[in-house]
Formats: structure tokens, C-alpha cells, sequence
């Protein structure tokens, strides 16, 4: 069998498989063709600046050629790339030259309903003078308040920060957080005081035991994390791996244990019980820096290993092996928290389970450990006092937006949560019911709305009854084309954006700046919403007559210059990893109400939660139906890179994964194409089937991002099968409003008819 | 004159394909061909499984069976052991395509052969292949084998497995596996190179 056909067998495999079928279509060559000159035989200049292909931002160098951006590396003084890049920061530059891409600014045509997608081209002026007057027309009528923002990206401080806190709305959300890492972010503050971030400080150098739950680095490429975690095996780190699916990192692991779908937290507190009644735990780290341990001991006094084999389908000896391990090599022993935790509602308890594993090894601020990230010293622009400070909060989800005293209606999901943190989906029924007031205007920078937030037909009937829509945007989007006035973006390589302050082991300040000037009409976000904001009369707080000004003067308040910073990319600062660099200067890392790690947490038992971590059993699904579970691939980014050939080229479609013996009974074979049905009726598909071991037989899976419904974006469309089409259901995290996503159920309907779609590679030949 | 090799730690790689993202960009490999491509293979039944991702491409053979092959002497072996294609005497007669016994070759559509070379272009001027110097796994290393202390010397000896693709071929090629996962015999005794 040779490779080509090999490969065509596997659905999961990445790298030419879907050129498969086209390989052979290659036509005869030439023979009177001559070798065409290469980019780099000319004259190559360098520009320093971060990807945007995820929103791991890693520092790049982009080589320039005859005015075009030909590569992208990593550069070694960069604490994020240091010199290497991931597929999807390899593949950025592809979507810079994407034909597809937004090229002017679009107004829906007159007489069309939101999701026609008819438009027609204006003018920058028109467009944000229509935006403008839309605006001032909610205000008016609502308030200000009524106006929504959803951002994700590095533009979110300009669109999720800096234009919403000067118009004064609370009603800002990012997916970053109660779609992915509220929980783990929420029990993180109220366990050590202190968030995770964007950038998971696990002491990966350091460490000799590590215990992954549903995190899937390697599927999960965000390069620094994947560097270290490779380093770490390379030098012998012991690894175990649950998860329902044999992940890649379950195959590299030296125990795997293939865990019941939500029941990760029994096998935690199975862990603590080990821990605690075999005396396993750190006892001068718990008494030093701990509160509430003899009450944690009692709690989980029931939680033996069989109580928990029972519910976890694993093996008790097993169970009782890992803890006993972890603490054998504690504190160089780790269970990270992983980045996608809104799985079943009841996230920030197993997250508290998780951090209080952690802590009866005595890892937390240790090497091995966790070490304590710190953000880097840097001044925001001197601007006028917001009316509302930025209400979304980045990744690691800090709060804000309280209206306190501050005259403003509280924002519409106020006092749902105990956090605080913007639930960026519960926004949406104030759109629909205008309770408690009413949403009237939405700006989406860079959310792909319909392939990020559950529920997506609620979605669609809120924006029906915005009486304003505007989506920011590099491509044409699934979303983007249901807006009013649609605002084509520069790609990443085409603009600067704000500084980035990275939290990090060595805190530092990134740069991003053009390699090359806009493709087309195309603007950056920072010019946008300037733009906007003179024209919604916020002049007081665009005073900076341009970005590189705004730059230079914040970079000045650390003693840099614009100059210094184009020319370094990166301005690294010194960090205090380690609880002992804290106690040398006198000071406690731990930001609880009591100054220590709270095992247990009055605060909870104050709110009516419980103060300790316990479990409650996963939903179960209608019979003959699958619980479907999702992840990453490799070489894409959410739902934002299916557009980009290079990426596509690597992996162009997704695959339903479902376990061969169900499989079998079901009469589908790898290859076959299916719809899938969810336990509303929802179908989704076609797509194809992908029939493995490698996965138990209650659960199905399917990579994120997929399965686009978008005509303009001629690569992406109608390629596989989304996940959130099939998610009309989560369960809210009442704690961190997270919103758990991992309780939809799917069957596999068989006889979808195979989908015919244009050649990748007769599409990747129209690239600019 | 240096004997250039590469080593792939199959331990560490974890197939997300940034090699061949970076080798596709680099040499501006059109759509629908590729010189580097990974494969997947996956072993046993639930739960008892093992799998890997093994990233292929050209092996620099120091005996390439695609060399003696062609009519115009394109293809050839340079100083440093680079197995490579001279675009310009090329006839795209794919003689040397069918003489590969890895499938390392392909009609580039612009009307010559094309297949990885090691990046010339890169390491001329000191600097490692694309695809060695983006891997995020650091599973790649790079070198010159009559170097006991380059890279790859280094990597080859402190493997604890060292294996190539098809020893039975006698092709001694100059990328080598290391540390293939205990389940996936590529078994390549006295083959290496």
C-alpha cells in the first residue's frame, strides 16, 4: 500500500491526508518550465512582531520580500516561541493573502433580513457614520448601557476594553472566559487567591510527574506549553493521562486512564482521600500555608478508590497507584488545570478538587510545581477616567464592570454568578426577553458567534431583534454575514495593535507592528475604533493622533521607546516564581480572604456553596445516542482557520470518532458519511465517520471548528461537521457562570450522501 | 566536507504538522504536492493501544536509487550528501519518481521534480532546516554525522532505538527514526547510516 493510500484510510492523521485524492489529478508537467526564483534569493528584511493565529502570542519574526510577507518563525528571545513556531503560527501568512478575505466595508442591503447576506459595498465614512448614528439612537432610547460588545482577539482591548469602557456599557464578554477558562480561573482565585492566566504557569523545567485530565497537549499545539511538556518527558517526567479518548498525549503517556465521560471529579476526590488517610500529603507545606485541612480531611473520609472505580469505570488499584505516585514525587509533582474547563456545570468544584491535589503535594509556588506568574510593570494611556472600567476581563477571567456607584444599570447577567466574571452567553437573553433591560446594539470583534456560544438558533433570534449589528472581521464568517454593517479588518501582519503585558516565570511586553500596509480597504482595530469613537463624540479619550504615539507614550512609562520596542520585539522583565522570592521580600502571593491556600473556603460556604468539592453525576443521554465530546486539532485555531489552504491542506475536515464495535452494530464504516442528530433534533453533518479503539463506547468526538456554513469563505464551507451546531444545550456553572458544554447527545444517522466540495488545491491557486 | 543527516525522536513528536506547515511555506510548495508529509499508525484494541505520528520525507540516501535513474543527470548527490534536483536539466520524466522506494518525489506542477532538500538554501548559510528549527516537540535534529558532537550525532547516540525506513532496500539513508514506540518494528540492525 503506499503512503498516499495509507493515509486516505485515517481520518485522524494530519499532513497531506486530504491531498489524497487530488495528488493524481496533478496535471503533466512542462518540460520547457525553468526552476521560478525563490523569495529568499532576493532581499529579506526582518519585522518582530506576535501571531494572532491562536491567543498564545508568540513572539515572531516576519521576512519580507518585494513587499510581501513570505514566512513567519519564532525568535529565541521571545519567551513565548523562543525560535520555534506551531503549524497554525507557521500558516498565518496564508490567510493575509486569503482571496476571501472582508475587503471593504459592506452595509446589509435595504429590505433583507439579518442571514440573507446581501450587501452592498460603502465607505469607511458611511459605515461608521451608520454604526455612529445606530448607536447614538440606542443611547437615547436605552442608554447606553444597551449596547453589547463580544470581542476575542488581540483587538478585545480596543473592542472589549478600551471603546466600551469610554462609551459606558458593563455589557462586554469574551468567549475566553465562561466558554473555556472561567472555572479553572474561578476556583484558582478563591483556592489561592491568584488566577491561572493566559499562560498556564506550570514549572514544566522543573517537574518529574505529571497528570493530565482532558488536556490534550499535542492536539492543543500552544507552542511554549508544548515545547516544555515535550522537554519535560525527554528527561524522563512521568506521565499519566485521563481521558475518555486515547489522546496523543495519552500515547505518550506510561498509564492512561480512560475515564467515564464527567466523573473526573470522583477520581479526584478519590486522590485526596488516598492522600489524606495514608498520610501521603505535604504536612509542613498544608500547616504553613493552608486553611481548613482537618475539615477537608473529613470530607473525604467516604471517597475511597472503589467508591470511585465504581463511578469512574476505572480501576482502584490504579487509582490508589497514581496518588501514591504523585506523592512520591511531590513537590515535583503536578496535575495542570488544562484551558477548556466548562464541561458539565459543576466545573469550578472539580477545579477546586484538582487545585486541592495540588496542594496536599505542596506544589503550589515550588518548583515543580506551580510557579506564581507576575505581570509585567507597564501604565496604561493617560487617558480621561472611564465612566465604567472594562468589563470583560481577559482569559483568566478577572472581573470587572461592577456599576457600583457609579450611576450605570448593572450589567444584564449581574448577581447570576457568584464570580462576577461576564458570561458572555448570558447575554443573549436580554437581547430576546429585554430583561432585565434590554440589549439593542451588538458589536462582534473577532467571536465567531455560531461556532462558539451553545444554543446557537437563540443567537440567531437575539440578532433578529437587535436594532443594531455590527460584526469587525478578517473573513466572511458564518456570523458576520447576518450583520448590519460589516468592518473588514487587517490580518495580524498588516497592523499594531495595544501592547501585550504577558504574565509569565519572566514577565514581558510584546509588540505587535506591520510587516506590510492592509491588502485591499482593510483597517486595524485600533483605527477603527478611534475612528468610531470621534465619531460617537468620545474625542477626550482618542486624543492620540495616531497608534504609534499612543505606543510610544506607554512604552516610555517603562523607560522604552516605540523605537527600542520595534527593534526588540520584546522587552523582558524580571520575575518572583518561587514562594521563597516572595517571603524574601516579606510578601504572601496568596490573595484569599485568609492569606492562604483555602482548602476550605468560607466564602463558599457563605454564598451557599459548598466549601468543599464533592460530585454530582453527569446527565445521561436519550438510548442509542452518544455523549459527544470535542477537542483541537493541531493545525487550527477555533473556528478561525478553516479558511486558510496551508492548514486546510493538513487537515481539511473533520471526522465523527466513534468506537469500532458501535461502529459495527450501527453498520458504519470509517470513510462512510453520516448526519448527526442531537437529542433536540438538531442535525449536523454530512460528515464523515472515523471508527477507532481509541476512544470508549459511550462517547463520540469531534474536532472543534469545523463545518462552516459560510458561502464567502470558499475553502471553509460545508467542510465536516460542527460541534456547537450540536450543542442546544449546557449546563451553567452557577459559580463561575461557565457555561458546560459536554452534555449534548448525538446519534449517528446513517446514509448522508458524501459532500462534493472544490478542490483544495484549485482554491489555494486564487491566493493574492 | 560535512555528511548532512537528520534525526526524528518519534518519542516526541506528536504529528501537529508545524514541519510541514514551515516546509510548505519555506520552498513555496504549490497545493495538491508536499515533501514532507506525516503518517499515522495505530495499534491494539481498547483499552491496550499504542500509536505514532512519523514524520516523512526525501532520506538523503547515501546509495539513492533515484540518482543512477536519470537520463539528464538532474538529480544528483552534491559534496555534502544532498540528495537534490537541478530544476533547470530536469525533463520531469519521472524516472527517478518510480525509482524512490519512499514516495519522497513528486511532479511539481511548474514542470520539474520536486522533493525535500534538506533546505539547502538554509544550511549554506548556517541556519538549521525549516522544519528542524520549527518543531515544537523538538523532536528534530540536524547535522553533520562525521561530527560525534553535532546535533544529530549527539541525538543518534544517546537514542535508545535507532531505526530507518526499508534497511531491506540497502539505500543507507540519512534520516533515521529514534526511539520508536516498543510496538512499531521498523527493525533496521546494521542498516544505519
Amino acid at each position: 500500500m503506499d503512503r498516499r493510500a495509507f493515509l486516505k484510510l485515517s481520518a485522524a492523521s494530519v499532513g497531506a491526508v486530504m491531498l489524497a485524492p487530488e495528488a493524481a489529478a496533478v496535471k503533466l508537467p512542462n518540460p520547457l518550465a525553468r526552476a521560478p526564483a525563490s523569495w529568499f534569493d532576493g532581499e529579506v528584511s526582518s519585522v518582530l512582531t506576535f501571531c494572532e493565529n491562536c491567543f498564545w502570542k508568540c513572539g515572531v519574526r516576519a521576512s519580507v520580500a518585494d513587499g510581501r510577507v513570505w514566512k513567519v518563525d519564532g525568535y529565541a528571545a521571545n519567551p513565548k516561541s523562543r525560535g520555534r513556531l506551531c503549524p497554525r503560527g507557521q500558516g498565518a501568512v496564508a490567510q493575509t493573502y486569503d482571496p476571501d478575505r472582508l475587503k471593504r466595508p459592506l452595509i446589509r442591503v435595504e429590505g433583507t433580513q439579518r442571514g440573507d447576506g446581501k450587501y452592498r459595498e460603502a465607505s469607511w465614512d458611511e459605515a461608521l457614520g451608520v454604526i455612529a448614528s445606530g448607536m447614538l439612537a440606542i443611547k437615547e432610547r436605552y442608554g447606553s448601557e444597551s449596547m453589547a460588545f463580544f470581542a476575542h482577539g488581540s483587538g478585545d482591548t480596543w473592542f472589549g476594553e478600551y471603546l466600551p469602557a469610554a462609551w459606558a456599557t458593563p455589557n462586554v464578554g469574551k468567549p475566553s472566559v465562561s466558554l473555556c477558562t472561567g472555572p479553572r480561573e474561578t476556583a484558582s482565585q478563591w483556592t489561592f487567591g491568584r488566577g491561572i492566566g493566559g499562560h498556564e504557569p506550570i514549572d514544566w523545567e522543573n517537574t518529574d510527574y505529571i497528570v493530565l485530565i482532558g488536556h490534550h497537549i499535542g492536539e492543543d499545539t500552544h507552542n511554549t506549553q508544548l515545547q516544555d511538556f515535550s522537554l519535560a518527558l525527554k528527561r524522563g517526567a512521568e506521565l499519566v493521562v485521563v481521558d475518555p479518548r486515547f489522546s496523543v498525549a495519552a500515547s505518550k503517556a506510561g498509564r492512561w486512564l480512560p475515564i467515564k465521560p464527567g466523573t473526573d471529579t470522583a477520581l479526584l476526590l478519590a486522590w485526596l482521600h488516598v492522600l489524606v488517610t495514608e498520610e501521603l500529603y505535604d504536612k509542613a507545606y498544608v500547616e504553613r500555608y493552608t486553611v481548613g485541612f482537618e475539615q477537608l480531611a473529613a470530607h473525604v473520609q467516604p471517597f475511597t478508590p472503589e467508591w470511585a472505580a465504581d463511578i469512574t469505570d476505572l480501576d482502584a488499584d490504579a487509582i490508589r497507584t497514581v496518588a501514591r505516585e504523585l506523592a512520591a514525587h511531590a513537590p515535583r509533582a503536578v496535575v495542570p488545570p488544562g484551558r477548556h474547563t466548562v464541561w458539565y456545570g459543576n466545573d469550578t468544584q472539580r477545579m477546586r478538587a484538582l487545585y486541592l491535589v495540588n496542594a496536599l503535594l505542596g506544589n503550589y509556588g515550588v518548583e515543580g510545581g506551580f510557579y506564581l506568574a507576575q505581570a509585567p510593570y507597564l501604565e496604561p494611556y493617560p487617558h480621561p477616567a472611564f465612566p465604567l472600567e472594562p468589563a470583560a476581563g481577559g482569559c483568566s477571567g478577572a472581573s470587572g464592570g461592577e456599576t457600583l456607584d457609579t450611576g450605570f444599570r448593572a450589567r444584564v447577567d449581574d448577581g447570576r454568578f457568584f464570580a462576577h466574571t461576564t458570561a458572555v452567553q448570558e447575554l443573549i437573553p436580554a437581547m430576546i426577553s429585554g430583561e432585565p433591560y434590554r440589549i439593542a446594539g451588538l458589536i462582534a470583534y473577532g467571536v465567531n458567534l455560531f461556532h462558539s456560544i451553545p444554543d446557537v438558533a437563540r443567537t440567531q433570534e437575539a440578532l433578529r431583534k437587535l436594532d443594531l449589528y455590527v460584526a469587525i472581521d478578517v473573513l466572511p464568517m458564518d456570523h458576520v454575514m447576518w450583520a448590519d454593517v460589516i468592518l473588514p479588518e487587517a490580518t495580524y501582519l498588516e497592523r499594531y495593535d495595544d501592547l501585550v503585558a504577558i504574565a509569565h516565570k519572566t514577565p514581558f511586553i510584546e509588540l505587535r507592528q506591520p510587516a506590510v500596509d492592509p491588502m485591499w480597504d482593510t483597517k486595524p482595530g485600533w483605527w477603527i475604533a478611534r475612528e468610531l469613537g470621534l465619531r460617537l463624540g468620545l474625542d477626550a479619550y482618542f486624543d492620540w493622533p495616531d497608534i504609534e504615539a499612543y505606543l510610544d507614550k506607554r512604552l516610555r512609562t517603562i523607560g522604552s521607546s516605540l523605537e527600542q520596542a520595534k527593534a526588540k520585539g520584546t522587552l523582558v522583565q524580571r520575575g518572583r516564581p518561587y514562594l521563597a522570592d516572595w517571603e524574601a521580600r516579606n510578601l504572601n502571593p496568596f490573595g484569599t480572604p485568609s492569606g492562604r491556600i483555602e482548602l476550605y473556603s468560607q466564602t463558599f460556604a457563605d454564598a451557599g456553596f459548598d466549601p468543599l468539592p464533592t460530585y454530582e453525576p453527569p446527565n445521561d443521554g436519550p438510548p442509542g445516542s452518544y455523549r459527544l465530546l470535542y477537542g483541537r486539532s493541531p493545525v487550527h485555531t477555533f473556528a478561525k482557520t478553516q479558511n486558510n489552504w496551508v492548514l486546510m491542506e493538513m487537515h481539511g475536515q473533520n471526522a465523527v470518532w466513534i468506537h469500532t464495535a458501535e461502529a459495527e452494530a450501527l453498520g458504519v464504516a470509517s470513510g462512510d458519511y453520516v448526519w448527526l442528530e442531537n437529542q433536540d433534533g438538531v442535525r449536523d453533518g454530512p460528515v464523515a465517520v472515523y471508527a477507532t479503539e481509541r476512544l470508549r463506547r459511550d462517547c463520540v468526538y469531534l474536532v472543534h471548528g469545523f463545518g462552516h456554513r459560510a458561502k464567502g469563505m470558499r475553502v471553509a464551507d460545508g467542510r465536516g461537521a460542527s460541534d456547537t451546531a450540536l450543542m442546544s444545550r449546557y449546563r451553567l456553572d452557577p459559580i463561575s457562570g461557565g457555561a458546560g458544554m459536554r452534555v449534548n447527545f448525538v446519534k449517528l444517522v446513517p446514509g448522508a450522501p458524501r459532500p462534493r466540495l472544490p478542490s483544495l488545491r484549485k482554491l489555494a491557486e486564487r491566493s493574492v | 566536507m560535512p555528511r548532512y543527516a537528520m534525526a526524528i525522536d518519534l518519542a516526541a513528536c506528536v504529528g501537529c504538522a508545524a514541519c510541514a506547515v514551515a516546509c510548505k511555506l519555506e520552498n513555496e510548495v504549490p497545493a495538491g504536492v508536499d515533501r514532507l508529509w506525516i503518517r499515522l499508525e495505530e495499534r491494539g484494541t481498547f483499552p491496550d493501544l499504542a500509536m505514532q505520528y512519523r514524520p516523512e520525507q526525501c532520506l538523503h540516501c547515501a546509495e539513492p536509487p533515484c540518482v543512477p535513474v536519470c537520463p539528464t543527470g538532474a538529480s544528483h548527490v552534491t559534496a555534502d550528501g544532498l540528495v537534490l534536483v537541478d530544476a533547470e536539466t530536469c525533463i520531469a520524466c519521472g524516472a527517478c519518481i518510480a525509482a524512490c522506494p519512499y514516495d519522497a518525489r513528486y511532479f511539481d506542477p511548474r514542470g520539474f521534480v520536486g522533493k525535500c532538500t534538506f533546505c539547502e538554501h538554509r544550511i549554506v548559510q548556517g541556519q538549521l532546516p525549516a522544519c528542524v528549527e520549527t518543531c515544537p516537540t523538538l523532536c528534530r535534529t540536524f547535522g553533520d554525522l562525521d561530527d560525534p558532537e553535532s546535533d544529530v550525532s549527539r541525538a543518534i547516540r544517546a537514542a535508545r532505538r535507532v531505526d530507518v525506513l526499508k534497511p531491506e532496500q540497502g539505500t543507507r539513508p540519512k534520516l533515521v527514526y529514534l526511539n520508536t514506540p516498543a510496538r512499531f518494528g521498523l527493525a533496521a540492525e546494521g542498516a544505519l547510516p
